[in-house]
């Protein structure tokens, strides 16, 4: 019995799911005021107040995306800002690391400031921004891009040091120039760091665009939560965390499936199958 | 001699006089001179390998006549006429993989005639002809890690020759292969140069290899700074099979006149082998 139902790669969806209701009714459990006897907090509310109810949360949900639809100019600002932070960021890291890689006078001249720069809690800047760019979509960007910017900056650059000296030596001998070594070897050789710090970033533009509204903004899904916080409505907090958390999921989906289209080359963990 | 040189067509690439010292750290690790004092030439259509123990610095040769590799002293000419940068009459087979992983066979094959500029659908045309010549016809359109190791030479093979390059250089081609593969390999080698007479410098530390192959052996001496000691021609009748031709009397007779004088340079290298580097 147990063997058809444990965990095995056919049926592992199911148990994720399964997984997800089960962490649901947890919370259910442990914070609908009566359920349990409370023993944590002093009374039956309380459990409420500090961990909302999922029920509610869902309520929530519903509400901004269906029966009020008021959530989508606010998802839309915050959707737009990650993009943006995403999209600048990466392109800028792509074209910095290609450069120092490929320049080492340039590399060894600004490595101690770029060791600097991701060093320093960028986070921390996002005052200064909504100062700079004011309390628009743009201080939000800067925030995500100079989060971004280092990741794929890192990844980048230490592709390009990792290319093959063979494959590289073997490329000129072939006849490429310069330009055609950067086109033909070093982009599609850093393309695999690239895409795993792409991963990493989608998360952090998501960061960098909800910090910047939560400081300080008119819109976005980040003001949604602060606005609720300001006023102890748990349950709207936890809801726009699910919100962004789906949407980080999405925007994260949509690198992975580029990184299989562009990446068929790579061997595939497993090309034998087993019957 | 001098006189005779110059009536005579220039080698297709000759090495005059070169050495390569490899920069050490500063700290420590002194510098390190590979060869000196080396003269080679290879004539247009001949093919010629140099043999010698591991570590005595055959690679470092090829690369200077390459041009990948800027001799410390002494002149690389290609043709008579000095070589500066990168040797463009020459194609490179490298021992290691150097195939580019994120490229099909064909797309491997057609690099070279794209760094080129050549018009796509000539390309095209040349590459499938030339896929089709090493025996990966049904196979254009597998990447480098869908191939087994043979494949994957067969088409460095193929991405090599189909520039239709003056000069080829080897280095040891063969050597990841196992031994059938190793003898298809090499007779088909033969083949194709038999019909285009290009040519080929050709690395390796099998002497078998180099007495089947080659109109030339040269026989390296152990590194640091090592030369060629020896020089053999091996007048070995062609069309050859390269397992028929060893079993031959004189390929036997070559092999015993080559390793006498091979066999205490190896003994050498071994000796520095073992011995811990630096010391």
């Amino acid at each position: 019995m147990w063997n058809t139902v444990k965990p095995n790669p056919r049926n592992l969806r199911l148990w994720q799911i399964a997984l997800l209701l089960l962490i649901f009714a947890l919370w259910h459990l442990l914070t609908v005021p009566g359920l349990v006897r409370p023993f944590m907090f002093d009374n039956d509310q309380q459990a409420a107040f500090f961990f909302g109810e999922p029920l509610k949360v869902l309520g929530r949900i519903w509400r901004w995306f269906v029966s009020d639809g008021d959530i989508y100019s606010h998802l839309w600002v915050t959707l737009v800002e990650t993009v943006l932070a995403f999209a600048i960021g990466a392109a800028a890291g792509l074209a910095g690391g290609l450069w120092l890689a490929l320049s080492p006078m340039a590399s060894a001249l600004l490595e101690p400031y770029v060791k600097a720069m991701n060093a320093m809690p960028r986070i921390i800047l996002a005052p200064i921004f909504a100062v700079w760019f004011g309390l628009g979509i743009a201080s939000k960007v800067a925030l995500g891009v100079t989060l971004v910017f280092f990741i794929v900056f890192f990844n980048v650059y230490q592709g390009v040091k990792e290319v093959s000296p063979v494959i590289l030596a073997n490329a000129r001998m072939l006849g490429a120039s310069a330009r055609q070594l950067l086109r033909a070897v070093y982009l599609p050789s850093a393309t695999s760091w690239v895409f795993s710090s792409l991963h990493t970033s989608v998360g952090l533009a998501f960061v960098g665009a909800v910090v910047g509204e939560y400081l300080g903004s008119a819109s976005g899904v980040g003001y949604l939560i602060h606005q609720a916080e300001g006023v102890f409505d748990i349950n709207t907090v936890m809801a726009g965390i699910l919100v962004l958390t789906g949407f980080a999921l999405l925007l994260d989906g949509a690198v992975g499936s580029a990184e299989r289209r562009l990446m068929t080359w790579q061997p595939q963990r497993g090309d034998s199958i087993k019957r | 001699m001098a006189a005779a040189a110059s009536l005579a067509p220039p080698p297709a690439l000759a090495l005059h006089d070169v050495a390569c010292t490899f920069a050490g750290n500063g700290a420590g690790r002194p510098h390190y001179t590979a060869v000196a004092g080396v003269s080679l030439a290879v004539g247009a259509g001949e093919f010629v390998s140099v043999v010698g123990p591991t570590g005595c610095g055959k690679s470092t040769l090829l690369n200077m006549g390459a041009g990948l590799l800027a001799p410390s002293s002494g002149t690389v000419s290609v043709f008579g006429q000095p070589l500066a940068g990168i040797n463009g009459r020459a194609g490179y087979m490298f021992q290691a993989e150097s195939l580019m992983p994120w490229r099909t066979a064909l797309g491997n094959v057609l690099a070279g005639l794209e760094f080129r500029g050549v018009a796509p659908a000539r390309a095209r045309g040349l590459a499938e002809d030339w896929l089709r010549r090493v025996g990966l016809g049904g196979f254009a359109d597998r990447y480098p890690h869908q191939m087994s190791g043979g494949m994957r030479k067969r088409a460095s093979l193929a991405q090599t020759l189909v520039l239709d390059p003056d000069i080829i250089l080897m280095d040891e081609p063969f050597s990841a292969l196992d031994i059938q593969t190793r003898q298809l390999m090499e007779n088909e080698l033969l083949d194709l140069w038999q019909s285009k007479k290009k040519a080929v410098l050709f690395i390796t530390h099998d002497l078998d290899e180099a007495i089947a192959l080659s109109d030339r052996v040269v026989v390296l001496s152990a590194g640091p700074a090592s030369h060629p000691i020896g020089e053999f021609v091996v007048d070995l009748a062609r069309p050859r099979d390269v397992a028929e031709v060893r079993n031959t009397p004189r390929f036997v007779a070559l092999h015993q006149a080559i390793w006498a004088v091979l066999r205490d340079e190896v003994l050498k290298g071994y000796q520095q082998q073992l011995q811990p580097k630096g010391a």
